[in-house]
This record gives C-alpha cells, structure tokens and sequence, in this order.
C-alpha cells in the first residue's frame, strides 16, 4: 500500500466518494435486476452501472493516478468509451430477439407487428 | 486523395486508439497506427456505410449537454423506482412512436441515445411504416412520451441532419 | 490517517460490487428464460470488470486495467453473438 500514502487528503476524499457512489449505483442496477418483475422491465436496470457506475469509478482511478502521476491515465478514457458505445447496442439487441421470441410463442401484452412478415429476397440465397 | 483515404476521421480516430492502448508517441507507434487505420478504413469502403453530412454541426454540443442533463436525472429516478418497486410496483408498457427521420445514422444516434438512457430501451423498429416500439420503465400516458421524444430528441436530430 | 480512509473505502466498494455481482449471478442462474439470462451475464461483466479497476486502485498495476479493457471488449462481443443466436437460432428450428 506504499503508492496510497502519497494521496493528499484533499484528493483522497473525492476518490472514495466517487467509488462509493459509483459502487452502490451498481448495487442498485443490480439489485433492479432481482426486483423487477418481466423481462422488458429488467432491461433497464443494468443500464445504470454501465453509464453511471463505469463513469464514476473511472474517475475515481484518473483522479487517483493524475494526481499520483504514477503512468498514464487514459485506460480509464477508453473504458468509457468503449461502454457507453457499446451497452446501447448490445440491450438493443437483447430486446429485440426477446421480443421475436415472445412474438413467436404468443405471449400476453407483447405488441404484435403492424404488417405480416415478408421474406425478403436476399435472405433465403443464403 | 479520397480514393487513397475515404474516412480519414475514422483513421485518425483508429490511430488515436493504437497510441492510446500503446501508451506511448514513439515515431514507430506513430507510423505503425497510421498504416493500421489507413488500411482498416480500405475495409470500411466495402461495408458502404450510408454517407451523412452534417449541416448544423455547432447544434451538436447543444444536444450532448440536453442528453447528459437527461442521463443524470433519468438514472435518478430509476434508482428511485427500483428501490421502491417492493411497496409501489411500477407501470411500465410498450409505446409506439411515428418517425419522421429519414437519415440512417441519424436513426442509429437517435437509438444510442435512447437506449443509453436508463428508463427508455428501444425494442424494434419497422422501416416500412416508420413506427418505433419503445419501451418505458415508468409509463404514466403513453401519447405524452411520445411526445416528449419528438420533440425533445428528434426535432434536433432533424435540424442537425437534415 | 488517510491511507486507513482510502483502504477502507476501497474495501467497501469492493464488497458492494461483490454484492451486485451476486444479485447479477442470480439472475444468470435463476432467470426463466434465455434472455434473462444473457441480461444477467452481461451485468456480471461489466461488474467483473469494475471490480477489477478497483484492484487496479488499490494495487496501481497497470495489469488490472489491460483485463478491464478485454472484459469490456469480450463482454460486448458474446452479448451481441448470444442475443443474435437467440433470434436466428430459432429460424432453422
């Protein structure tokens, strides 16, 4: 724990706000995930740890580091990058095929398709 | 010129990616991360993205403040609906909503911004009759939401891209 | 002084991103249907990989942030592989 004791007060506190913080949004995303109760409910539940909580914690770390000056910081830059470009894609997705799927079986309270399905030509080629 | 780089911000960006992950601006990182971007952009030229231009690029910052503002606020009342769904269960339902967007990656902005907003998910999207089936954690009216989205996201998406 | 305080800290965040891994693995084990299930996998990474930057916090080794990044990056690749599998899987059927 050698590089921690260099912190000076006025930088350690802020980090462990944002950590703490950042964490119990994770928490709280998660715990979503039990409480909720369909499937399309809980899509929006881990959408807060991945803007809130990779936000917060990273820069936790960056303040850490930039004021450690120990390397570079810009990891944590590209964490978050990569997350918040990312998550929107992958819960698209996932609501889609989960709505194909209920589609599919009939389930109750899912919005029918407007129009009957075509198929299209290039999907049959392959 | 264009032909030898058809996205040079897509390479810049790709370069910018190899020296940040190298964490180093040695002249070899350099030149080694511009022949990877140079050459991964070749690749992008067979995918034939849809090519958009934006005419009001300045609105741009407008709409990233507005989005964050509502990422703030959204991820405050979602944590407020999980943590009394026990006592109060929430309502949610499916909201379908006509689009007039025509621009492509406008759309997919439009998507990234919704979904990254915690309380809305986009769930599919028809192109033939241009309805967009949302789906909201805290569904109060259904025809209010949709309101909501067009005018506070699509009509600035419309002014920035069209 | 300050050292205790930030250890404390970090040992906490530790715990509660433990925790939401757990109510993450939960949802993986138990969730009634597929998409649950990947819903609750690709929670579990991205708490997986907070937890790792806070190892990387407490130890200041850099190797902790290289994984963070391949979570972050294979976490978005097998969602995006299982969700499409989920929809075309089921065509050939």
């Amino acid at each position: 724990m050698s590089h921690l004791t260099d912190l000076p007060l006025w930088a350690a506190i802020p980090v462990c706000l944002l950590l703490l913080s950042g964490s119990m949004i994770t928490l709280i995303g998660s715990i979503g995930l039990i409480r909720l109760k369909n499937f399309y409910k809980r899509l929006h539940a881990p959408t807060l740890g991945a803007s809130a909580g990779v936000i917060l914690i990273c820069l936790a770390s960056m303040l850490c580091f930039a004021v450690l000056q120990s390397r570079w910081i810009f990891h944590e830059v590209l964490i978050i990058v990569f997350i918040i470009l990312t998550t929107p894609v992958t819960l698209m997705l996932l609501g889609q095929s989960a709505l194909y799927r209920d589609r599919i079986e009939g389930t109750d309270g899912v919005p029918l398709k407007a129009k009957p399905i075509s198929p299209k030509a290039d999907e049959t080629d392959i | 010129m264009r032909y030898w780089f058809p996205y040079p911000l897509l390479s810049f960006a790709l370069m910018l990616f190899w020296l940040l992950i190298n964490q180093s601006l040695s002249p070899a990182q350099i030149l080694l991360g511009a022949a990877l971007g140079i050459s991964h952009a070749w690749l992008m030229v067979n995918l034939r993205p849809a090519k958009t231009s934006m005419k009001k690029a300045w609105l741009i910052g407008r709409l990233i403040g507005r989005v964050a503002a509502d990422v703030v606020r959204s991820n405050i009342s979602v944590m407020g609906i999980i943590l009394r769904s026990r006592n109060r269960p929430v309502t949610s339902g499916f909201v379908p909503i006509d689009i007039t967007l025509q621009d492509e990656n406008a759309l997919a902005l439009l998507a990234c911004i919704l979904t990254a907003t915690p309380g809305t998910a986009w769930l599919e999207f028809d192109s033939q009759t241009r309805v967009l089936l949302l789906h909201v954690l805290d569904v109060e009216n259904g025809s209010a939401w949709a309101e909501l989205i067009k005018t506070r996201y699509e009509a600035p998406l419309k002014e920035l891209f069209e | 002084m300050t050292e205790l305080f930030i250890i404390w800290s970090i040992l906490a965040s530790q715990i509660i991103l433990g925790l939401a891994m757990g109510c993450a693995l939960f949802r993986m084990v138990k969730g009634p249907r597929a998409q649950d299930r990947i819903l609750g996998l690709d929670a579990l990474y991205i708490n997986g990989m907070l937890l790792l930057l806070t190892f990387g916090i407490r130890t200041a080794n850099t190797i902790y942030f290289e994984s963070a990044l391949i979570i972050a990056l294979l976490g978005f690749v097998s969602s995006i592989a299982f969700s499409k599998f989920l929809m075309r899987g089921e065509v050939i059927e």
